[in-house]
């Protein structure tokens, strides 16, 4: 913490970071007396996808976690640092975390639908923001939602099954149209794919390619080919530390940091 | 960044928040206050019950009453003696109502250990009757009791010349039953709950166990075997008063045992008491990793062996714990007992397992009832002794929980 | 006492089994310079067992027939005239025999018929206490020595004694099917009794309760009647206070405790809050009777209401306050059941905890919910020292809280409570309120544990 750890290599950091869609600075997290994040500083940049990579345990899901404040619902966890979102700081006392969590989204491991209907699920989170008027107004938000998830072929004439019911690919899309639904600008992704067979996870890549368009997107991944492919930059994790930062093909073809490059050879991990 | 709207339902949720979080507080203060309100109550009603009035008053050991073992008379020679006007007839049964009828056996007792006290002059204090115990404890005034005017005024005479005092209530711990509220105790009582206890212990703790193990280790899953968990189940939730109707329908009309005894509360509180030994001692087997099992049987070790060496002993902590906390729970249990005639009046302490006996809750239940004002801090005290009890043996399954607690 | 000393020296014998088996299995298998079968301490297991349980077996047997035998042998002994008496009357005659034999002061002057009959019983007594001594010792010897007999080297020992312990264990398990099969021959056999007296529809359909029998059948009030509506309905509107409070309170308390509370905070108040379950109810009933009773009772009188002094009311709420640790730990339970995901899907998308709590906790822990819910209300329907102590005998049949009102439970004791004649319809309904306790409260009981169990499927 006294010692200033080295900023990461490559251009983990904008020189402004108001340009920036989500800005996070010297970030220190700690768990009771363990620390699990160390210094981290990165840049997201609005409309592309970053994905965070690193072996188990390295601190790349609580640094996800932290920038929609779900780490406050540990009771021993502790942020230390600032994290921005649109140049605002997110840590501070005034700002109200249920506020951010509808701007800032966020799809789990495991596919998590609520034991509701398929439309419940997905206008649960319109319903407690208050985002319809009316009914009309909110199967509206349902079918977008479900439309840009690529998932309302399937289910539009089962809405009023349980989403439980679905297949774990359709869960997870039903996830992510779920978030989609608060109308969120930055959907944070925790290993969307991991539960998921090969067919269903080249869906949802697809999908979070088309989603690019709309939302800032981070997400965190065991694969490297995953992130080779859906992710335009890439932080690389290790021991708490973001050690690179960088373009996705230039991480993956030139990494600087003998770990980076360790880690996407496959030397450990 | 926000428009007002937002801000407005933002406000609104938050309030909600806060009122389902002061819900919550609420409930669990509730139930606290409550369970305060009713520890306050008992101790406040009953803590004066571990003393009793007393009064001194000068005796003398006239040789010819001894003789006749008349010592109720030297009780009432005694008080007639101390209040030498009172001559009228209904005034002295008046005055002799101050002292309890039972404190004659003092004397008989004094008389016994020290027979040169006879033809001597002793100052002994006496047990004073409940209606003089009430007023000098403060439970009611000397008006609204049960004193008349003229008792008050002696009282007041006595307590002026110093000789009502508060000694300790020995009677209580020691006495049995008494319709005299200052001669009665829970040492019946007492006693009857542990004979019955011991009962209880002896037939539900290895029957308790042996369920379990061969539920747990032993039993192919079929039908029979699934018919018994559903029974166990099942029986762990019956009210314990169909267990009283069981016992009463059973041990007394069928097998012919005698009523009231220790031996067939105890076999009610068994029966009753069974199902949750068996649960608690299935939920510690199963706590057992299979990987010792398997590592035991690897070995070459027989089933037996297996549960007998290992199993058995690595589960007897929780065990014992879960039969700690089911005994306690059969010990507190008064509705079936009533079934089988426990709530007779009983003076004498019971000897053994077939004596006629009631147990400590069943007291509490007897004396609740009983009209006496005196009764009322009894009962209270009764119950003190009784969670006390409790108290100290959930304190023993928690320390043994502690103390062996293991997570694989 | 000599029971004891019969047991205690059948145990002795097993002890000297266990331990000739150990020394014989040495013994044999040294003679015949090979290793037995088993470990030492089986042989002695062996023998131990063979010598204890024939005996134990014998003695068991003897303590529980005894008495009937007895009985019939002696009514066999009485003069027809006696014999010819109705089942009652012969059963308070037997009475006054076995008082006698004890030499206690009998209800009736003694003729010699009955001295004679109790001449025989202590006489049959006596004999079946030597018989049995006899029979046991013999069992136990000859059960010792057939056992150290079979005692060579290659007796399989240890599977003979592990065959017999788990038939033991075997036996044991059965002992709760029993006591269910108990249970319900013994409230059936007596409650068809009573439905011969009092025809079942009357019972479960009359709105008038008053069983006081008469004695002598010209006495006013003598009608003696068992309709069991008014306790029904009392049962269910103590019951319905009991949830009304237990409910919100025990729900919240959980809800508080698995959501809220910090960890230390909820390591205090879980056990605390277990202590209400602790508690004995007699407790509660003098606690309800002394003390909320009366206070309700003022209240009452200052808000301008007639409260009785046993009312509904008081023995509802404290029972809703006993129940309050059942509701809240099943509730809690399964509230820390539904899987942390789905709290976070919740949290993540910006729902407040409460939210989350009302919208997704609540419903996908609610057959849990339920089912503790059933396991209360089934509580409070058998609850009885409570209801004894501070509700009354009045059948009432009102919805009106403020008054007195009774329930099954109450009934069965006062019934049966103080010395009756056993074969008296008063007495026989009791049995019958205590089937319908024992139906209602199993139908609740299997309905709970069912849903309980499907909702662990669920999120196992």
């Amino acid at each position: 913490m006294n010692v200033a750890s080295k900023p990461a290599l490559g251009q983990a950091t904008l020189d402004d970071r108001r340009l920036a869609k989500v800005s996070a600075r010297d970030v220190d997290v700690f768990y009771g007396a363990k620390q699990a994040l160390k210094s981290v500083s990165i840049d997201i940049r609005p409309n592309e996808v970053t994905a965070l990579i690193g072996p188990s345990g390295c601190g790349k899901s609580t640094f996800l976690r932290c920038l929609n404040r779900m780490n406050d619902l540990i009771e021993s966890c502790r942020v230390v640092g600032s994290i921005w979102l649109d140049g605002e700081d997110i840590y501070t006392s005034g700002l109200d975390p249920v506020q951010l969590r509808a701007r800032v989204g966020m799809v789990f491991q495991k596919p998590n639908p609520f034991p509701k209907t398929i439309y419940d699920n997905v206008a649960y989170g319109p319903r407690i923001h208050g985002l319809s008027r009316s009914r009309a107004e909110l199967d509206e938000i349902v079918m977008t939602s479900l439309e840009k998830a690529g998932l309302i072929d399937e289910v539009k004439d089962r809405l009023q099954e349980q989403g439980t019911g679905l297949s774990g690919g359709q869960q997870q899309r039903l996830c992510i149209a779920r978030a989609i639904a608060v109308s969120p600008e930055v959907i944070l992704m925790d290993e969307p794919c991991s539960a998921l067979d090969p067919i269903a996870t080249a869906k949802v890549e697809e999908l979070i390619d088309e989603l690019r368009q709309r939302y800032t997107i981070v997400i965190v991944t065991h694969s490297m080919q995953q992130a080779a492919r859906v992710s335009q930059r890439t932080g690389f994790f290790h021991l708490g530390e973001l050690v690179e930062c960088g373009e996705t093909e230039q991480i993956f073809t030139n990494p600087r940091h003998k770990l980076t490059q360790g880690y996407i050879t496959g030397r450990f991990g | 960044m926000i428009d007002e709207r937002t801000a407005r339902r933002l406000a609104r949720r938050h309030a909600a928040e806060r009122r389902f979080k002061l819900y919550g507080m609420a409930s669990v203060a509730v139930a606290l206050a409550f369970l305060v309100a009713l520890l306050v109550t008992i101790v406040g009603k009953g803590y004066t019950a571990f003393a009793q009035t007393e009064i001194a008053v000068e005796v003398s050991f006239d040789a010819g009453a001894v003789k006749e073992g008349d010592f109720a008379g030297l009780v009432k020679s005694a008080l007639a003696a101390r209040f030498p006007e009172v001559t009228a007839r209904n005034e002295k049964r008046e005055l002799f109502g101050l002292i309890s009828s039972g404190a004659d056996r003092v004397l008989r007792d004094m008389v016994r250990d020290d027979p040169g006290l006879i033809g001597q002059r002793r100052v002994v204090t006496l047990l004073a009757s409940d209606d003089v115990d009430m007023v000098v404890k403060g439970h009611v005034t000397a008006e609204s009791g049960r004193l008349n005017a003229r008792q008050a005024e002696w009282l007041a005479s006595l307590r002026q010349a110093g000789a009502v005092s508060l000694g300790f209530n020995t009677t209580f711990f020691t006495a049995g039953d008494s319709r005299e509220p200052e001669l009665a105790g829970v040492g019946g009582a007492v006693v009857g709950s542990l004979l019955a206890m011991v009962v209880t212990l002896c037939l539900a703790f290895p029957l308790g166990v042996a369920t379990a193990v061969y539920l747990e280790e032993f039993a192919p899953k079929n039908r029979w075997t699934e018919l018994i968990e559903v029974n166990i189940n099942n029986l762990a939730a019956v009210p314990s008063i169909v267990f009283g109707l069981l016992g009463l329908a059973l041990f007394l009309n069928f097998l012919n045992m005698p009523r009231s005894a220790p031996l067939v509360g105890g076999l009610v509180l068994t029966l009753m008491s069974l199902p949750v030994i068996i649960i608690a001692s299935r939920a510690a087997l199963k706590a057992v990793p299979p990987s010792i099992r398997e590592a035991a049987r690897g070995l070459g070790a027989s089933r037996l062996q297996v549960v007998t060496h290992h199993v058995l002993p690595l589960a007897m902590p929780g065990i014992l714990t879960g039969t700690i906390i089911a005994t306690a729970h059969a010990i507190g249990e008064t509705a079936p007992l009533l079934m089988i005639g426990m709530v007779a009046f009983i003076v004498d302490i019971p000897a053994g397992f077939l004596d006629p006996a009631t147990v400590l809750p069943v007291q509490v239940y007897l004396w609740a009832d009983s009209p006496e004002r005196a009764f009322v801090e009894r009962t209270s005290a009764a119950i003190m002794i009784l969670l006390a009890f409790l108290a100290v043996m959930n304190l023993l399954a928690i320390v043994l929980r502690k103390k062996f607690e293991r997570r694989w | 006492m000599q029971l004891l000393a019969l047991v205690a020296t059948l145990l002795l014998l097993s002890a000297v089994g266990f331990h000739l088996g150990r020394r014989r299995a040495a013994a044999r298998s040294a003679a015949a310079d090979r290793r037995p079968h088993s470990l030492p301490v089986y042989y002695g297991s062996y023998v131990a067992l063979w010598s204890g349980l024939p005996a134990l077996l014998v003695l068991l047997g003897w303590l529980a027939f005894e008495p009937v035998v007895v009985r019939s042998l002696v009514v066999d002994s009485l003069p027809p005239a006696a014999r010819e008496l109705p089942p009652e009357r012969l059963g308070l005659l037997m009475n006054d025999v076995r008082n006698l034999a004890a030499g206690v002061v009998t209800s009736r002057d003694v003729d010699p018929d009955m001295a004679a009959a109790a001449e025989t019983y202590l006489r049959l007594k006596r004999l079946g206490a030597v018989a049995v001594a006899v029979l046991s010792l013999a069992a136990a010897i000859g059960g010792l020595g057939l056992a150290l007999r079979r005692v060579r080297p290659d007796l399989r020992a240890r599977n003979a004694v592990e065959k017999l312990v788990e038939r033991l264990l075997i036996g044991a398990s059965t002992i709760a099917v029993f006591t269910t099969v108990g249970i319900v021959l013994s409230l059936l056999f007596e409650s068809i009794r009573f439905f011969n007296a009092v025809p079942i529809h009357e019972f479960l359909f009359g709105l008038e309760w008053s069983p006081q029998t008469a004695i002598r059948s010209d006495q006013v009030g003598s009608s003696g009647a068992f309709g069991a509506v008014p306790l029904f309905a009392g049962t269910f509107l103590i019951s319905l206070i009991a949830m009304a409070v237990a409910m919100p309170v025990g729900l919240f308390a959980a809800i508080y405790m698995a959501e809220y509370a910090p960890r230390r905070l909820r390591a205090i108040i879980k056990p605390l809050l277990e202590v209400l379950a602790g508690i004995p109810t007699v407790v509660y009933g003098f606690f309800a009777a002394l003390t909320v009773a009366p206070f309700l009772r003022d209240a009452g009188t200052i808000l301008g209401l007639s409260v009785s002094s046993e009312s509904a009311l008081a023995a509802g709420v404290v029972m809703g306050i006993m129940i309050i640790p059942y509701v809240s730990s099943i509730a809690d339970d399964v509230i820390t059941a539904v899987p942390r995901s789905l709290r976070e899907a919740s949290l993540g998308l910006g729902a407040t905890r409460s939210e989350t709590i009302r919208q997704v906790v609540v419903p996908a822990a609610l057959p849990g919910i339920v089912g503790g819910l059933l396991l209360a209300v089934s509580r409070a329907i058998g609850e009885t020292m409570i209801v004894v102590m501070a509700a009354g005998m009045a059948a009432n049949l009102t919805a009106n809280p403020f008054e007195t009102v009774t329930t099954v439970t109450v009934q069965i004791v006062t019934l049966l409570v103080g010395d009756q004649e056993f074969d008296s319809p008063k007495t026989l309904a009791a049995f019958a309120l205590g089937l319908v306790l024992f139906l209602v409260t199993l139908a609740l009981n299997v309905a709970a544990l069912q849903v309980v169990k499907r909702f662990r499927e669920q999120y196992d």
